[in-house]
């Protein structure tokens, strides 16, 4: 995509949830509607702050039917290049921002015979949706929820209302942890599992239940990177013909953006595989960021995702 | 911009005695899928953006001079064979996605002829062409008189197949489809994407099914795509399909140089693809345009192209077609409006 087709939302509220996560309702300036979606879709959130522009994907968390506003739940990272600095402290009721039409990489499946949703922290936010499009249909789920302590539980009320006896959730701060074993076993034939949250539960998540015997078909994850520092190096793109600085606290393709040129993408989070780039030439190594590329390819070193991937090198060319 | 009213032929027929005809304007904005003299597969797709005002591709969904005839065909085909309209169970988000794209479409382009009054999950529809006014709740099935994509696309010409997106691959799942080229819902449904496909020769040789599907796995809400496909046909017959076989794969053997240019029709579908918002499917559209060789051989450069595309078409493909009977009869025919001179590139009528 590229940024002519994004829409204009203007911040019509924003509350602070728990002490790291803000919550904001995004709605068209004159009234109207949203464009409809699907639970688990996130949009890519243009924000033009002075000194760069950031775009970092959110996941929807309001409910699908409801299309006068989106909301998104944004939580302060403590080594953020920016977005999610600028979201929680420049952006104010009334700001307006640029986002793009919703994307889903981490739906539902329909086909499954009961969902499994396991979330960490912030990675609550997709969830949030689904159990709208979950709620009041016929087949049955389970949301299991673990956040370092009560405070930092966001939701705990809308959950406690709609969803009673079908939340289990687990705090940190009293010892609890989820049993993946336990629950991956004994699971029904049929069951989807769906986990979003810190890379160390997915990771967990996954292979637990591939030792249960589940096929990956019915594994589901979704975690955003976002685009890691690293150091500074140079990029010759060379259909452009064009010589590209990317510093250390800029990705790559933030930084072939800045300089006039435009890459497809998706996600932003190294997910979609969108913006899937050849590599033509390269002295050194890539640093390898996104959940996309197999572990083939990556040794290939013949393709990047230049949205959170980057380079050690003194020469790298790229076919853009 | 909306489209000026339609000058509609309610009682042309496409089946028995074939009164189907297109009027000049119709010609004139006839798809030709030619912009060269010759033919190979390509994934040939473009954004479905607007088109040129009075073009098919002006609006999402192109109404045009023969919309009531093509409902009444439709209903006669279903009325016969109720399994040209399928859904599986898990579709009814993706059913309703698509009634709201269709209406809302048809009622923004062709305010004359349709409108549509949303209060709300309230909606109220009408079609003045067909005589229809309903009044339904949105997201609630038995408000409605059929099934959501059946009551729509009763309503709508062209085929529609509903695709549902898991595990990495898009299954046929959903469809109304009574005017197609030869293949059947019926026997497809549940198909992923290239189990669908796998009839169509040198495509799968050459990557065009990884790359569609690749592609489409990630189209985008609100940036639906399109395409043109094509195949010819005997008579101005929409319903070629293989349940009814015994009546129209005889008249292949009854081509011949004299007759092909009333015969014979090329049949183009432009074909349109859009992401749904609710269940994350995507919607197919193929729309079928007809027109006879004598009709398309009234603009000189399109007598000439086709002409040189059939001649030339590969011989994996005149057979995958169905052209093998009548191919050599239809470039007889069209040989004298063949002077040998040079076409413009495009496909726009010179």
């Amino acid at each position: 995509m590229n940024d002519a087709q994004t829409l204009v939302v203007e911040v019509k509220a924003i509350e602070a949830v728990t002490p790291l996560i803000k919550h904001f309702t995004l709605g068209p300036p004159d009234g109207g509607t949203l464009p409809a979606f699907s639970g688990g879709s996130h949009i890519v959130v243009v924000m033009k702050g002075a000194a760069r522009v950031h775009r970092n994907p959110y996941s929807l968390l309001s409910p699908p039917h409801e299309l006068d506003t989106y909301q998104i739940g944004v939580r302060r990272m403590e080594e953020s290049r920016g977005g999610s600095h600028y979201m929680h402290d420049a952006v104010q009721v009334g700001s307006r921002l640029e986002i793009a039409h919703p994307v889903n990489l981490f739906a539902l499946d329909k086909i499954a015979r009961k969902h499994l949703l396991i979330a960490g922290g912030i990675g609550i936010t997709p969830f949030m949706a689904m159990l709208e499009d979950l709620h009041g249909g016929a087949v049955p789920y389970e949301l299991h929820y673990s956040v370092r302590a009560p405070e930092h539980a966001a939701f705990l009320a809308r959950l406690d209302e709609r969803e009673t006896g079908r939340v289990r959730m687990y705090y940190d701060s009293a010892g609890h942890a989820i049993d993946f074993e336990g629950l991956l076993s004994r699971q029904p034939l049929g069951t989807h599992v769906y986990v979003c949250g810190p890379a160390a539960m997915i990771n967990r998540v996954i292979s637990t239940a591939q030792l249960c015997g589940w096929p990956d078909s019915h594994i589901h994850s979704e975690q955003f990177s976002a685009p890691p520092v690293g150091d500074a190096f140079e990029v010759f793109l060379a259909r452009s013909d064009l010589k590209v600085h990317v510093p250390p606290d800029q990705s790559l393709m933030e930084s072939i953006e800045a300089a006039g040129v435009e890459v497809p993408y998706l996600c932003r989070g190294g997910v979609c595989g969108f913006c899937l780039t050849t590599v033509l030439e390269l002295d050194g190594e890539l640093v390898h960021n996104d959940h996309y590329l197999s572990e083939a390819e990556r040794s290939r070193g013949k393709q990047i995702m230049p949205c959170v991937s980057r380079a050690r090198c003194r020469h790298l060319v790229l076919d853009l | 911009m909306s489209a000026a009213a339609l000058d509609f032929k309610p009682h042309e027929t496409y089946r028995e005695d074939f009164t189907f005809r297109n009027s000049p304007k119709a010609i004139l904005r006839f798809p030709l899928p030619f912009p060269e003299d010759d033919y190979m597969y390509s994934v040939n797709i473009e954004p479905h953006v607007p088109g040129p005002a009075g073009s098919v591709t002006q609006f999402a969904f192109d109404v045009d001079e023969h919309y009531i005839a093509e409902c009444r065909e439709r209903a006669l085909v279903l009325a016969a064979e109720p399994l040209r309209y399928q859904a599986l169970p898990h579709m009814m988000s993706s059913q309703w996605d698509t009634l709201e794209l269709i209406m809302e479409s048809l009622a923004r382009d062709y305010p004359e002829h349709f409108a549509l009054e949303r209060r709300g999950n309230r909606w109220h529809w009408i079609n003045r062409p067909l005589e229809i006014d309903d009044r339904f709740v949105f997201g609630e099935a038995q408000s409605l008189p059929r099934e959501p994509l059946d009551y729509i696309t009763r309503q709508a010409q062209g085929d529609f197949v509903v695709m549902d997106q898991r595990e990495g691959d898009l299954w046929t799942e959903a469809g109304m489809v009574t005017t197609q080229a030869d293949w059947s819902l019926d026997f497809d449904i549940g198909m992923t994407f290239k189990e669908w496909h796998g009839p169509v020769p040198l495509a799968h040789e050459i990557g065009v099914f990884d790359r569609a599907l690749k592609f489409l796995l990630n189209l985008r809400l609100g940036q639906p795509v399109r395409r043109l496909n094509w195949t010819m046909t005997v008579h101005p017959r929409l319903d070629t399909s293989p349940e009814n076989y015994p009546h129209w794969g005889p008249d292949r053997a009854t081509v011949t140089p004299h007759n092909a240019g009333e015969l014979v029709h090329l049949r183009v579908e432009l074909q349109g693809l859009w992401r749904l918002p609710r269940s994350n499917g995507v919607l197919f559209g193929i729309r079928c345009y007809l027109i006879s060789l004598a009709e398309l051989a009234t603009i000189p450069k399109w007598g000439r192209r086709v002409h040189r595309v059939l001649k030339g078409l590969h011989p994996a493909l005149v057979d995958y077609k169905g052209l093998s009977r009548y191919r050599d009869a239809v470039v007889a025919w069209l040989a004298p409006y063949d002077d040998g001179a040079p076409t413009s590139p495009g496909t726009g009528p010179d």
